[in-house]
């Protein structure tokens, strides 16, 4: 339990120097003490605070969105010449399998879950997540989940079955090296983190907000965010059932998939798109939360028609419920199934374009501020429009049968998770760098960055819709030299085309992490609200205090923090918006209500324990079940000394309340 | 039935004037005990069809029963009739969303034809 | 696997003092995460259940659920699940007047209810092993088994949970609110004896 402490005489400095830490060790299982450490490794890796968890996971998905990016500019390198001997076949099997589950599973899951970790309870004015040591526990189950799915490289060779992992093709018969074992616990390890992440989140957002925060006062952010964790926690169980399936198979000799005892192959497709069309959702629902949060601060103007774009985001959250068979259309599902789908999934397009034209109207008549955190929220609209709009023709079952297993497919789709979510992603880095290390990113480095990724995507994906309507399928790995064809529409030309856009987008990134860098070295602190922001996550220091708020705010309106600096004001020309206060003497105010006592939750090693167990669990179902009991005892280890920890200190430990000044602990520590 | 249910509403009533953070109104153990009899009274009829033979009515039988019991136990036992409604709400979305999503899946192999 | 990661945080108790005080809602953080998570748990049985459903009659010439079930024994074995939520209730009403003494008895009635309901399965396990339907054999037999095995876990695990309550509370090691702990415990046992409810109507008496 560390208590911060703090006489109100002195009042803390907006910078923070005047808060002291005392800590209070207590022991863990009557045997160790607590990591009560406030600087070095252990710092971070028995941390709890929702603020750092966020910055590991935001480390940990880069680092493999570099791994990822440099498989698929293998596989675009295989792909740029024909007969081509880059990659074995394979190889190359190996390699589309893991960028795809790497992107989606290792980069864009956990960089969402890194802005929404840390930005979460900022935004609706909370000391930290609900449950700070299953945080941590998400974090590292993740970390060693997306370890051991990787480790398959160097044990074996990966999983070679493609994204989802279509039976019977995923059977020991068809697969039969270890990779797709590693696949399915890699992912089931990964799954668990982030169902506990979705419950902790969601409990954070209902329960920890500030007083005065209603639900139809929180920040866009917050409530995409919200949404992504209900797709979660209803999508998880329903790929943990068929990861668990498709185990007992490979591991334990099951039938469930084997055709020659009269299984239905379906069956997979069934569960996995049940879980997998929500989960397109949560890849982009991030973003688009992101991105509302952007275009209104560098348009000056509030988000238009926040009611409508809180709403469709939920509409898109439910009826992504009801279209996953078109993902099935060419697999004999039948007329009648596959009219009902196709009539469902056409719907599910008006929410979304709800969201774009709401967006489109809160640039109009907006004095636009062309920040790369701005440009890159534009190239979200531009580029997911052109994927929402190849999407939607996607629903007309007859075009679809042609389109399944094309290149036009993984244009599509590429259009709208690298131009949707991964340019989304990219706009929150520009935006919130600020807030999260006190510096501003370089804006020319940015502006390059930007522009790189943006003609990158288009280089490298728009292409594709061409090869893919001449025929090229999806997942061959190579095309070979007679049927490139002639003119404009050959093969060879586009696929060059294609692999020179891969690379485009590779030196933007490359640019990104030297911004990184530079910005890291060179560049001085940053303003305290530098973009004039209006969300509640700016109305602290930057990077913010381990308690976040020095007193929690009450809130009043929608963009509180605007509100605190504009006032409306009557001029000769009627009444206006005028600023009245600063940012730092929105601050001061707060400084000056700090509350005396706040109590944070202490550091913990049993998550990291914990999490160790799984791993260990899951090698010994590949290898020997020995190694499994002895990760199960890891595992009730890790939980033992969960339980008998406290997260709260004693009593006796806090300071009885002075008189006059009024005592504020979290609610709720885990 | 009735004894129960007059019972329940009166308990559902004292349970609308809880709110806060103050412990929502549970009925007393003697209460429990009844619903458990019923509870009893219901699997009996319902293992009774592997011995009597209903015909076609045995599977809308048992699927009533089923739902009855499922029902009693989450309002009752699990206190979802005397508690905030947002844990209703969390549990039935998904009870309803698994309910909605594997009759669709199912439906789409013909299971419900045969 | 995530069951045991999650019970443990609820069953950690992380509230301070009393139920839910001080969040905005007023309701307590941890009995919402339960019922989320419960929400979360009809989607993984629904699914299990559903492969059940689709391969039940996928057995080729072997023995099919209609020759292998005893009914009579998955009766009795239901009746003591069903039973065994009766007393799950009276140990959270005991420990919601606070009686320590009645909490940890109930609490242990449960557990052993629990455990005969657990043996039951395994000695039902057993016996269709014998008569030849192995986890491998069929379609039909990997469903159930993986079906009613998934539920077995699920009652073990919180067999678990109710022995290690009773030794926390006899020694007294109780972390803030008891009686929200003891009830957490609850509503995960009613959960997997109403998750019981569909899986004997289902499974065993409607006829494949």
């Amino acid at each position: 339990m560390a208590i911060i402490e703090r006489t109100s005489a002195v009042p803390a400095t907006v910078s923070g120097a005047g808060a002291t830490a005392l800590l209070t060790p207590t022991q863990s299982l009557g045997v160790f003490r607590r990591p009560v450490a406030a600087t070095g490794w252990r710092a971070w890796v028995f941390t709890v605070d929702h603020k750092k968890i966020g910055i590991m996971y935001g480390f940990v998905a880069m680092f493999f969105f570099v791994v990822g990016g440099c498989e698929a500019l293998l596989i675009r390198l295989q792909l740029a010449a024909p007969d081509n001997t880059v990659l074995s076949a394979g190889l190359y099997n190996e390699m589309f399998t893991m960028h795809a589950t790497t992107m989606v599973f290792l980069f864009v899951m956990p960089m969402a879950a890194a802005f929404a970790n840390y930005f979460l309870p900022l935004q609706v004015g909370a000391r930290d997540v609900a449950f700070p040591r299953l945080n941590a526990l998400s974090f590292w189950l993740f970390l060693f989940g997306g370890v051991f799915l990787n480790t398959s490289w160097f044990l074996g060779g990966a999983a070679d079955g493609g994204w989802f992992m279509y039976s019977p093709n995923s059977s020991r018969l068809f697969s039969p090296s270890h990779g797709v074992d590693y696949w399915v616990l890699g992912l089931q390890i990964i799954g668990i983190a982030s169902l506990v992440s979705a419950i902790n989140l969601i409990v954070t957002v209902l329960n920890m907000r500030a007083p005065g925060m209603k639900l139809m006062n929180m920040p866009v952010f917050t409530w995409m965010v919200l949404v992504v964790q209900f797709l979660l926690l209803f999508a998880l169980p329903v790929i943990t059932v068929a990861l668990f399936l498709l185990s007992f198979q490979r591991n334990f000799g099951a039938a469930f998939f084997d055709v020659g005892k009269g299984a239905d192959p379906l069956l997979w497709q069934h569960l996995f798109w049940i879980f997998g069309h929500p989960e397109v959702y949560i890849i982009i629902l991030p973003s688009f939360g992101i991105i509302s949060e952007v275009l209104p601060t560098f348009s000056r103007k509030p988000l238009f028609g926040y009611k409508f774009v809180v709403f469709s985001g939920a509409a898109i959250g439910f009826v992504g419920w009801g279209v996953w068979a078109h993902h099935m259309f060419a697999s004999g599902l039948g007329p009648v199934s596959v009219a009902v789908f196709s009539v469902a999934t056409m719907l599910i397009a008006i929410p979304t374009g709800v969201k774009i034209c709401n967006w489109t109207l809160t640039l109009w008549g907006g004095k636009l501020w062309f920040s790369t955190a701005m440009m890159f929220a534009i190239g979200v609209i531009v580029l997911f429009s052109i994927g929402g709009l190849s999407g939607v023709t996607h629903a007309v079952a007859p075009a679809d049968t042609q389109q399944t297993d094309t290149y036009h497919i993984v244009g599509h789709f590429h259009y709208v998770i690298v131009g949707g979510a991964v340019m989304g992603l990219f706009s929150g880095f520009y935006y919130w760098w600020p807030k999260v290390f006190g510096k501003l990113l370089n804006e020319r480095l940015g502006k390059w960055n930007f522009w790189l990724m943006f003609f990158g995507v288009n280089l490298t994906f728009a292409p594709m819709h061409i090869l893919g309507m001449q025929g090229q399928p999806r997942r061959m790995v190579v095309w070979p030299e007679k049927l490139t064809g002639e003119g404009f529409f050959n093969l060879a030309f586009w696929n060059k085309i294609a692999t020179l856009g891969s690379f485009t987008i590779a030196l933007g990134v490359l640019l990104f992490l030297i911004n990184v860098v530079y910005t890291a070295k060179k560049a001085g602190k940053a303003p305290l609200d530098p973009w004039d922001a209006r969300t509640l996550e700016w109305m602290t220091a930057s990077p913010p205090k381990e308690h976040n708020f020095d007193t929690i705010p009450t809130i009043h309106s929608l963009d509180e923090f605007f509100h605190r600096k504009y006032e409306e004001v009557d001029t000769d020309k009627g009444p206006r918006l005028v600023r009245v206060r600063s940012a730092e003497e929105v601050l001061a105010a707060e400084e000056a209500k700090a509350d005396t006592h706040i109590h944070m939750p202490s550091p913990s090693y049993w998550p990291i324990v914990l999490a160790l167990g799984l791993p260990i669990i899951a090698y010994g179902v590949i290898y020997n079940l020995l190694l499994s009991v002895v990760g199960a005892a890891v595992l009730l280890l890790g939980v033992f000394g969960w339980v008998l920890e406290p997260s709260v200190a004693e009593d006796s430990d806090y300071d009885p309340p002075a008189g006059g000044s009024e005592t504020k602990e979290l609610s709720s520590v885990g | 039935m009735s004894a129960v249910t007059e019972h329940a509403e009166q308990d559902e009533h004292a349970g609308h004037h809880a709110h806060g953070g103050e412990e929502p109104h549970v009925p007393k153990d003697s209460y429990f005990i009844k619903v458990a009899l019923w509870l009893a009274l219901l699997t009996a009829l319902e293992t009774s069809t592997y011995w009597i033979h209903l015909g076609g009515f045995a599977t809308p039988a048992l699927l009533i029963m089923m739902t009855i019991k499922f029902f009693m136990i989450v309002m009752i036992f699990m206190h979802l009739k005397f508690d905030n409604k947002l844990f209703s709400l969390m549990f039935y979305i998904g009870l309803g969303l698994a309910i909605f999503v594997y009759c669709v899946a199912l439906s789409t192999f013909q299971f419900f034809a045969r | 696997m995530a069951d045991i990661a999650v019970h443990e945080a609820v069953t950690s108790h992380d509230d301070h003092g009393a139920a839910g005080h001080g969040s905005i809602t007023g309701i307590s953080n941890n009995k919402l995460a339960m019922w989320l998570f419960l929400g979360s748990e009809c989607l993984l049985f629904g699914g299990l259940i559903s492969t059940y459903m689709l391969y039940r009659g996928r057995h080729g010439s072997g023995v099919g659920p209609a020759q292998l079930f005893d009914i009579p024994l998955t009766s009795v074995s239901s009746f003591v699940l069903l039973m065994s939520s009766l007393t799950m209730v009276m140990a959270v009403n005991s420990a919601k007047r606070k009686d320590d003494r009645n909490t940890n008895l109930w609490l242990t009635v449960t557990a052993l209810l629990g455990s005969l309901f657990v043996g039951a399965q395994v000695y039902e396990f057993t016996s269709f092993y014998h008569e030849g339907v192995g986890f491998t054999t069929s379609l039909f037999s990997s469903s159930f088994f993986t079906l009613t095995g998934f539920h077995g876990v699920h009652v073990s695990i919180g067999v678990i949970m109710l022995l290690a309550m009773v030794a926390i509370i006899s020694r007294n090691k109780v972390a803030g609110d008891k009686a929200e702990v003891v009830e957490m415990i609850g509503l995960y046992w009613h959960f997997v004896d109403v998750v019981w409810v569909v899986i004997f109507t289902l499974v065993y008496l409607i006829p494949a």
